[in-house]
C-alpha cells in the first residue's frame, strides 16, 4: 500500500467558477448577493417589493435558481427588472458555473446589483460559494425560531438574516421568539445584520433597503 | 443532499491524481469542518454509485471531522467551538472570533502498491 498526500479542495471546480464570477462582477465594479432560505420563506415577494420600492436609484437584476420552472423570474420580470431562471432539474443548489451561465446573459454593466436567490433549502447551498461579496439568510416566522440552531452553517456564513412575514406576530398567528433568533444568530455570528420585516405590509422594509443602499452608495 | 455532487466532484479529482500515478487507488481520506460538514453515510453511498465502472469502484472511504475554532477575546484561548453552547471553556466568554472553518479537502490517496495484487 502506498500512500500519496493530496490536499486539494474536494470543491475546487465550483469555486474556480465563483472566482471568475467575482472578478467579472468586480470588473464591472457591481455588488452581488445570494439569498439563501427554506422554500416558502417569502425571497421572491421580498425581491419584487424590494425591486418596486426601490425602483430606479438602485438597479437590481436577478438570477433565480429552482428545481423546475420559471415561474420565479416572471415575477421579477413583471416589475421590468432583469431576471434569468435556472433550473436545476433537481439539484438541491445552483453552482457557480450556472451562475457564470446567468451572468453572461444579464445586462451585468447596466446594473448596479445582482440578488442571486438560490433553490429553497438551508443547507446544501451553504456549501457552494458563487462568486458573491456575501449571503443573505431568509427566515420566515412561520418555520419557527430553533432554525438558528438547527441549522448553524448558513446563520454563521450570512451577512445578513431578513426574518420575514412578521406581520403574523399580530394577534399571535405564530408562536415566534424574535428575541431567541436575534441571540442564537448572533451566538456564531456576532456582527450579522438582523432586519425583521414583512413584505406583504412592508413593515420594517426601510431598514433593509438603506442596507442594501448602502452596499452601492455608502455613506 | 449536496453530497451527490460532493461525491462526482471527490471522484473528478482522484481521477486526475490517479492518472499522474498509474496505480489502482484503492482508499481515500478526506476532512472538513463544522460549518462545512458532510454525512458521512449520505457522501458514502453517493461515493459508491458514482465510482462505479471507474477506478474508483471498490474505494473505502475515510472522513475526518475537524471542529470549528474560535479565540476567545478576553482571555485569548483558542477552543474548539460547541455549536449548540459556544463559549470558551476558560472563561466561560461568549465573545468570541470564530476562526476559519476547514473546508472540505481531500487529504490522502491510498494505492495498491506493485506487489499487493500478488500471492
Amino acid at each position: 500500500m502506498e500512500k500519496a498526500d493530496v490536499g486539494r479542495k474536494i470543491l475546487s471546480a465550483n469555486e474556480t467558477y465563483a472566482l471568475k464570477n467575482k472578478q467579472l462582477l468586480a470588473r464591472h465594479g457591481k455588488r452581488c448577493f445570494n439569498m439563501i432560505s427554506s422554500p416558502g420563506s417569502g425571497k421572491t415577494s421580498l425581491l419584487v417589493r424590494t425591486i418596486t420600492d426601490i425602483g430606479g436609484s438602485l438597479r437590481i437584476g436577478v438570477i433565480e435558481g429552482d428545481l423546475q420552472t420559471d415561474l420565479d423570474a416572471e415575477r421579477i420580470r413583471a416589475t421590468h427588472a432583469p431576471a434569468i431562471q435556472i433550473n436545476t432539474d433537481g439539484a438541491c443548489h445552483l453552482s457557480a458555473s450556472q451562475v457564470n451561465r446567468a451572468l453572461d446573459q444579464l445586462p451585468v454593466e447596466s446594473l448596479d446589483m445582482v440578488i442571486i436567490e438560490n433553490v429553497g433549502n438551508l443547507v446544501c447551498p451553504s456549501a457552494f460559494e458563487l462568486g458573491e461579496d456575501g449571503k443573505i439568510v431568509v427566515l420566515s416566522v412561520a418555520e419557527g425560531d430553533d432554525k438558528p440552531v438547527k441549522y448553524p452553517g448558513i446563520f454563521a456564513k450570512s451577512k445578513v438574516l431578513l426574518v420575514n412575514k412578521i406581520d403574523l406576530l399580530k394577534g399571535a398567528l405564530v408562536d415566534f421568539d424574535l428575541d431567541r433568533v436575534r441571540t442564537d444568530a448572533r451566538r456564531l455570528n456576532h456582527s450579522i445584520e438582523i432586519f425583521p420585516v414583512s413584505a406583504k405590509t412592508g413593515e420594517g422594509m426601510q431598514a433593509w433597503y438603506d442596507w442594501l443602499k448602502n452596499q452601492v452608495h455608502p455613506q | 443532499m449536496h453530497e451527490a455532487a460532493v461525491a462526482q466532484s471527490l471522484i473528478e479529482v482522484i481521477l486526475q491524481e490517479v492518472e499522474q500515478r498509474h496505480a489502482k487507488p484503492v482508499g481515500a481520506t478526506i476532512s472538513c469542518g463544522e460549518l462545512n460538514k458532510v454525512n458521512d453515510e449520505s457522501l458514502s453511498f453517493a461515493f459508491e454509485a458514482v465510482a462505479r465502472d471507474t477506478p474508483c469502484e471498490g474505494m473505502t472511504l475515510r472522513i475526518e471531522h475537524k471542529p470549528l475554532q474560535a479565540r476567545c477575546k478576553p482571555c485569548g484561548r483558542v477552543f474548539a467551538v460547541d455549536v449548540s453552547n459556544p463559549q470558551c471553556p476558560d472563561c466561560r466568554s461568549e465573545d468570541f472570533e470564530l476562526l476559519p472553518d476547514a473546508p472540505l479537502v481531500l487529504d490522502e490517496i491510498e494505492f495498491e502498491g506493485p506487489d499487493d495484487g500478488e500471492g
